[in-house]
């Protein structure tokens, strides 16, 4: 059996939010109680929305963020009792690759220096051998050994995500964090971008933890799903699962959005979705997708759902799930 | 897109310049489509496809680097491109509506919501104070804000995106606008949210009979949300036609190529087909079809000139490729 790569016990993440100098601070719960594990060589995706918690998860994957309670462990270390040090080698494993190329590279640098920087940084490689490790890591994402002597303006928004990608895999980590890496791109390129991962995923054998808020991406990438919705899941199951048997309405209502079938009405009432997420400042009471359920009844609004099995690897926070399918 | 009298709008051969560092660029390149009467165009292409520059130039709202180069815009029977600054101001806000995509850059953080939806009364319609409130309410309930006499006083940043973009909707629908230009609308919106606000463009539509641009690089909304598309490519509509038979049928390779790009929630783990390459340089243009780089069909003859467009009789769209038009060889 192999072991869980990164593995997350019953995580909390609170933030204290100051409102005006004069009123005391509130807590924002950003993460309640999510529990996962990604099996190394898998990939496990988190989609959800504006203020569901993904982007804070990842950084506590990342050790960037510490949680509130509930352990976070990547490669059998809890990351929150590291030291300096112990961190610093963590990174070796686990890197990211963010949303925005453009913010992401330093404009002023040149791509080489932007490459082989962790390579510098953790006195992997150093002067002749930087250079060809360099080249061959350009080659490896399709980019021409030449990009190397270029600046992040020279190049479009999906070669910079492949230098990017570049950067992340040059210390050969056994994971990669992608937080949106395809949502700032164009359509046309963001299937070469998920491609390239793919591959690279085959031939390094990296574990992935993939953020997005876009069903289609993740149900194309990943192996598991969790279905976030203000810090919490909703559904957490295989991809086939997922897929074919999504029990919970707000599962359902973000694959309806993903739809394209041709002329099906945009957001029919009836199975629609009403109103926005609310601020995680102040959450609903019981389940907190009750005010925008098309499906809420009274318990709902009073008894916040925990998870229940539903087969060997599909859990489901609803009180109804047993009749929304 | 049959031409009738109903058409709203009809853009020919539109051309749009502008001025860059690298030399001037031809950013709408002849461009031409029809909008009727309570029909939606979805226009959807890449960054830099010449989709938004197409939306200013039919509100004359181009930047002082750009300029309509060529080509006709006529607007319920008379052509934009003669009116003065003074009539063209008459004309946005009254009869041309516009929706861009972050409602916060486009509200004013320092006057309430109720202010700036009575604007456009007092502005366009010379309504008398004391009327314009009561015509505030009632457009806010249109777009369906709750409680729209409490949300009156209240300022942009107290709204949540959806709800800000409603606001701005109902800012660009108070005065009943013939034609409403809705530029990426929904792309900052989280996506249960988008259809939200696309079936609210949908119910005004069908209440009020104003033609819809919708511009988007989302081809799943273009297929629940419009009647006709149109595929801009490097600045050219490559392809329009109605959505049922584009998305259908696709003739353009690009337009293909497209389609099987975008992931989609099916249980099938096909590879997806990425389209190689990446979109041309505006200032060093391919001189042939501007695809042919990245085309899978592209032959001698798409190397050696711009394809001609090949109109399809029966839809009134058509497709603009050497290779895979009806009736090439």
């Amino acid at each position: 059996m192999t072991l869980p790569f990164i593995d997350l016990q019953d995580v909390h993440k609170a933030y204290n939010v100051r409102r005006g100098v004069f009123r005391a601070g509130k807590l924002l719960h950003a993460v309640s109680g999510v529990s996962f594990s990604v099996p190394e060589g898998s990939t496990f995706g988190l989609v959800g929305e504006s203020g569901s918690g993904k982007s804070t998860i990842a950084r506590m994957v990342l050790g960037a963020e510490a949680a509130t309670s509930g352990e976070v462990r990547v490669a059998g270390q809890n990351v929150t009792t590291l030291d300096r040090k112990q961190r610093f080698q963590l990174r070796r494993t686990l890197q990211p690759v963010l949303q925005d190329p453009y913010s992401s590279l330093n404009p002023r640098i040149r791509i080489a220096a932007i490459v082989d920087e962790p390579l510098r940084v953790h006195r992997i490689e150093h002067g002749q051998s930087l250079k060809a490790r360099v080249a061959q890591l350009l080659e490896q994402v399709g980019l021409s050994a030449e990009t190397m002597r270029r600046y992040p303006n020279e190049l479009s928004g999906g070669q910079r995500q492949r230098v990017a990608i570049a950067r992340a895999i040059s210390i050969n980590p056994r994971c990669l964090v992608l937080d949106e890496p395809v949502s700032a791109l164009d359509v046309s390129i963001q299937a070469q971008i998920l491609n390239l991962l793919k591959d690279l995923q085959a031939r390094l054998r990296l574990t992935y933890l993939l953020i997005s808020h876009d069903l289609a991406v993740v149900s194309y990438m990943s192996d598991q799903i969790g279905v976030l919705y203000l810090g919490q899941f909703m559904e957490i199951a295989s991809r086939e699962d997922i897929i074919a048997n999504a029990r919970h309405p707000y599962t359902q209502a973000l694959m309806a959005a993903a739809d394209s079938t041709i002329g099906e009405e945009v957001g029919r009432v009836g199975n629609a979705v009403q109103g926005e997420i609310p601020s995680p400042l102040s959450p609903p009471s019981g389940c907190p997708f009750h005010p925008r359920c098309p499906m809420a009844e009274a318990r709902c609004r009073q008894e916040k759902p925990a998870l229940r099995a539903f087969g060997p690897s599909h859990q489901v926070a609803c009180h109804l799930a047993e009749s929304t399918r | 897109m049959v031409t009738g009298v109903s058409d709203v709008l009809q853009v020919e051969n539109l051309t749009t310049c502008v001025a860059t560092r690298n030399g001037i660029i031809t950013a709408v390149d002849n461009v031409s489509f029809r909008l009727s009467r309570g029909s939606t165009l979805g226009l959807v292409g890449e960054s830099g496809s010449g989709k938004s520059m197409t939306c200013l130039s039919i509100q004359r709202l181009l930047p002082s680097n750009s300029v309509v180069a060529a080509g006709s815009i006529r607007f319920k029977g008379e052509d934009l491109l003669t009116k003065t600054p003074r009539q063209m101001e008459a004309i946005r806000g009254r009869e041309i509506g516009m929706i861009l995509q972050d409602p916060m850059t486009s509200l004013n953080p320092v006057f309430t919501v109720g202010q700036q939806v009575g604007e456009v009364f007092r502005y366009h319609k010379g309504t008398r104070p004391r009327d314009i409130r009561t015509k505030v309410l009632d457009v806010l309930k249109r777009v369906r804000i709750p409680a729209p006499a409490e949300r009156y006083h209240s300022y942009p940043h107290q709204f949540s995106g959806g709800m800000r973009q409603r606001v701005s909707i109902a800012i660009n629908i108070g005065n009943h606008p013939d034609l409403l230009i809705a530029d990426e609308p929904t792309t900052a919106l989280d996506v249960t949210v988008q259809l939200q606000i696309l079936h609210l463009l949908r119910e005004i539509q069908q209440e009020s009979g104003m033609a819809i641009i919708f511009v988007t690089h989302d081809l799943n909304l273009v297929a629940r949300f419009c009647d006709d598309v149109a595929v801009m490519y490097a600045g050219r509509i490559v392809e329009k036609g109605p959505v049922k038979t584009v998305f259908a049928d696709p003739k353009h390779p690009y337009t293909r190529d497209l389609l099987s790009a975008i992931p989609r929630i099916s249980k099938s783990r096909d590879r997806l087909r990425p389209i190689p390459g990446q979109p041309p340089v505006m200032t060093n243009l391919p001189k042939g079809c501007r695809f042919e780089p990245r085309c899978r069909l592209a032959s001698e003859r798409c190397r050696a000139a711009y394809p001609d467009w090949v109109e399809q009789k029966e839809t009134g769209g058509g497709v603009a490729c050497w290779e895979t038009a009806v009736g090439a060889k």
